[in-house]
């Protein structure tokens, strides 16, 4: 086990979690955007700032990157941290002023307005998609292209991403609801990857429930294979 | 080919490299580095050897084409041993002459030797011109007598010999401890101690070890390692091999950037010299010793010569930072230590070993030891490659070496470090240049960038430069370097445009403070340095530019105007010739006015009246 100290107080950690965890785990909140539990850490969004002391040197940093070290210190409230986390605040509310949660997240920090003009297209690029689609789907659909103002999440070589399975996970974790999915007949739509997949409608409801893309992805990754209609009803009429 | 199993075996070969080279009577060496080339380098080369052919001075003469010897602006540089006659601006047309006049009857062409743009003087030996005679060429200055496509030339200058002391004589203790006493620093721009560095990977506890030449340059304007790489591409390996043996690393690699072809070559072609003469590979020389080495191409991102986006790059990832928490000393390609060094830092390391770090710590101040090569550019009356010994202060380079600010005009700052550097002013011109004094003024010694302002040049104009740069080349993975440079992007321009706010000063300070503050890697964290330095030095400059619409460099075409001086204008029209825009009205004969709506202020009217009519508000 791991010894660190946060904001003056004593806490024990598991090798391989990081600052963040470790105060998530104990009750102490520090906004964040880009991380998830259950996703690999990313640094993206620079909101979960901290200051860290460590062999008497003490950095600002992402907490959600830093791995938990015996005998660090970390402070989670300081000038300076509150300082760098309103700034970025107002930087990510400039990029998705419309979004809720963001909106709900900056106003939580006292930011109601951004002195900036609204940047464009909703989208922060906190990668929540791309890890989502890489890690928890395994479907590699979509990817970060670009550098710098022009980077953006895209489908290989922005044509349609062959690779979706329109499992709409990437549609869920994405906290400014840039990314939607259309429900048309028996077809969903992912606009922004350019994506129509054909859907298989319930035998018992009707409704249109799972593409026919999702069930292949499905059978081609379980070892043990569900019995031959298992897809054949949805999971209310199952 | 022979493959050399002992040291006796490399000094035989250098042995017998040397009497060869010593039956010809002379030697005419031709610059064939980059910007050579460019000016056509290689027709004056191919001239040079049609002539020789035809004149049957093919025993005699020793025609060489070594790579960038520094003097970029008078290229094609050709020199002639002995009596080191260096002719400047050579053309192809100038060749029979040179052939004719100086090689057969051995007299001088007065107009191709270098002449000084201040006092006119001529000078014979290329070590007199005073752009060399200031300078301490210890790492590039065997690149004149090196054709770097050929290893008995590298050999004839004494290589692989600190290889060969290493592997025999030395323990990797004592290499790293001699590189400790050297005080040897990154030269990349970190100034990080590399014997220290080097010790971090030796004692990490793992097997598999790598070291790795940074080879990705991409500062605008810079080319001081790819000089060195297409000009002496063994020094390199050499000095790579060397930290290898210190650090115990059997594998290297060299990171080098997608736009260097002609490094590629030279690399390439002197990795399997080195190979072929068992200088790298298996047991080389014959000691034991382990170690190949291969060469990762970028893809065209100035973020990856970062350390760690470099690493991924090398993984085959994509070039973007990750966290160092754990630096990548001990946990880098693959989570295997990794031992990073650019690649001037790699060059000092042969020298090091062969001369001593005795010698080499009588070579620059007291916390910065041994040369920097610096790519002098800009408004400055001599451009191109020089190394000077570090805490040469910056006067002594743009005034001395540099030959001072062309047309008489008045030096206004000198930008050092790369595009995250800073601008100092004039009155710093004294600073010694080193690591420590630059960062200490707000600015840094970078790689070796080192771009010359006059007057005529508008800091606010020159920071939205380097914002812009910046902007277009931060990964985007951290929203605060991201968002952080655009906006300080858009605040310059909207100043530049005219359209600056009273806040604006304040909220380009908070964005410099959150971008360098917050974001994960150096690029971002050194990003403001453009801003904070020209605010710093120039903050009245910004002001004119908010609160009086004025730019007083008059650079910012929002805030000028052209208008023709009644009295100076004779009508002779030429202006009118040139105008792209037909803006300029009148008879001729008679004072011509310049259309303010037409106008779009390209400078052409200005450039081209004779008499000074042309005014700009």
């Amino acid at each position: 086990m791991i010894t660190l100290w946060i904001d003056d107080k004593q806490y024990e950690a598991a090798e391989g979690r990081t600052i963040l965890q470790v105060a998530l785990d104990n009750g102490i909140q520090i906004p964040h955007l880009c991380y998830h539990e259950n996703l690999s850490s990313f640094g993206g969004c620079r909101l979960c700032q901290v200051e860290v002391t460590r062999d008497n040197k003490t950095v600002l940093t992402t907490s959600c990157t830093y791995p938990a070290m015996d005998g660090i210190i970390v402070r989670t409230d300081t000038p300076k941290v509150k300082k760098a986390r309103r700034f970025v605040m107002e930087l990510l509310l400039s990029l998705a002023p419309d979004a809720p949660k963001i909106q709900d997240l900056a106003q939580e920090m006292g930011i109601v307005a951004t002195r900036f003009t609204p940047a464009g297209d909703n989208c922060i690029r906190c990668g929540l998609c791309v890890r989502a689609c890489d890690e928890l789907v395994g479907a590699h659909a979509i990817t970060f292209a670009h550098r710098g103002a022009q980077r953006m999440v895209e489908p290989p070589f922005a044509e349609e991403a062959e690779n979706c399975i329109g499992c709409g996970t990437c549609v869920q974790i994405c906290p400014t609801g840039f990314i939607s999915m259309e429900e048309q007949g028996m077809e969903r739509k992912i606009g922004k990857w350019k994506r129509t997949l054909k859907m298989k409608a319930c035998a018992k409801c009707g409704r249109p429930f799972i593409s026919f893309a999702e069930i292949a992805f499905i059978m081609d990754k379980v070892k043990n294979p569900p019995p031959a209609d298992w897809f054949d009803y949805c999971s209310d009429c199952r | 080919m022979h493959r050399l199993t002992s040291v006796e075996e490399l000094e035989k070969i250098r042995k017998i490299t040397l009497e060869e080279k010593s039956k010809k009577s002379s030697c005419l060496t031709v610059c064939l580095g980059t910007g050579c080339q460019a000016y056509a380098g290689q027709r004056v080369y191919e001239t040079l050897k049609k002539e020789i052919t035809s004149h049957n001075l093919t025993a005699e003469i020793e025609l060489k084409a070594t790579g960038c010897r520094g003097f970029c602006e008078q290229g094609p540089i050709l020199v002639l041993y002995p009596g080191e006659i260096c002719y400047c601006r050579v053309q192809p047309e100038n060749v029979p002459d040179i052939i004719k006049t100086t090689v057969i009857e051995n007299r001088i062409i007065e107009d191709l030797l270098y002449q000084d743009p201040v006092t006119g003087q001529r000078f014979i030996k290329e070590s007199e011109i005073p752009f060399y005679r200031n300078q301490s060429r210890i790492i590039l200055g065997a690149n004149r007598f090196i054709n770097p496509q050929d290893l008995g030339d590298y050999l004839a200058q004494g290589g692989y010999r600190a290889l060969a002391k290493t592997l025999e004589e030395m323990t990797p203790e004592q290499v790293i401890a001699e590189i400790e006493k050297a005080n040897l620093r990154g030269r990349g721009g970190g100034g990080f101690p590399a014997g220290l560095k080097w010790e971090t990977t030796r004692r990490a506890p793992a097997k598999k070890k790598y070291v790795i030449v940074n080879a990705d340059e991409g500062d605008p304007g810079a080319y001081m390692d790819r000089s060195l790489l297409e000009g002496n591409p063994h020094l390199i390996l050499e000095g790579l091999s060397i930290g290898a043996y210190a650090i115990g690393a059997d594998e290297g690699f060299i990171y080098l950037r997608q736009e260097y072809p002609l490094p590629l070559e030279n690399l390439s072609i002197a990795i399997k010299q080195a190979e072929e003469y068992g200088l790298l590979g298996t047991n080389i020389l014959g000691t034991g010793f382990n170690f190949s080495v291969k060469i990762k191409r970028g893809a065209g991102a100035f973020v990856s010569g970062e350390s760690s986006a470099l690493m991924s790059a090398i993984e085959g990832k994509i070039g973007e930072p990750r966290p160092k928490h754990i630096n990548t000393a001990l946990s880098g390609i693959n989570g295997k230590p990794s031992n990073l060094n650019n690649v001037e830092t790699w060059a000092n390391v042969p020298i090091i070993i062969e001369k001593g770090a005795e010698w080499y710590t009588h070579i620059g101040n007291a916390t910065n030891k041994g040369t920097k090569i610096f790519s002098l550019v800009g408004k400055v009356n001599n451009t191109g490659l020089i190394e000077v010994p570090m805490g040469i202060p910056l006067k002594k380079i743009i005034f001395d070496l540099g030959g001072g600010i062309p047309g008489g005009k008045k030096f206004k700052a000198v930008q050092t470090g790369g595009p995250s550097g800073g601008c100092l002013p004039q009155h710093h011109l004294d600073t010694p240049v080193d690591f420590d004094h630059l960062h200490e003024l707000g600015s840094m010694m970078g790689s070796g960038g080192m771009i010359v302002m006059d007057e005529e040049t508008c800091m606010v104009d020159v920071a939205k430069y380097f914002m812009h740069f910046l902007k277009d080349e931060s990964c985007g993975k951290c929203v605060s370097c991201r968002e952080g440079t655009r906006k300080m992007y858009e605040i310059l321009e909207a100043i530049t445009l005219g359209q600056g706010k009273e806040e604006d000063i304040p909220l380009l300070e908070e964005l410099a403070w959150v971008t360098s503050n917050t974001s994960l890697c150096a690029l971002g964290r050194t990003a403001s340095n453009p801003v904070l330095s020209t605010l710093k030095y120039f903050r009245d400059e910004y002001e004119a530019h908010i609160r009086e619409k004025r730019c007083p460099a008059k650079v910012c075409k929002a805030l000028i105007q052209y208008t023709i001086d009644q009295e100076k204008c004779n009508g002779c029209g030429r202006c009118r010739n040139l105008c792209p825009q037909k803006a300029i009205e009148g008879e001729k004969g008679s004072p011509l006015t310049i259309n303010a709506q037409s106008c779009i202020r390209c400078g052409i009217c200005r450039e081209a009246c004779r008499f000074e009519a042309v005014i700009v508000r």
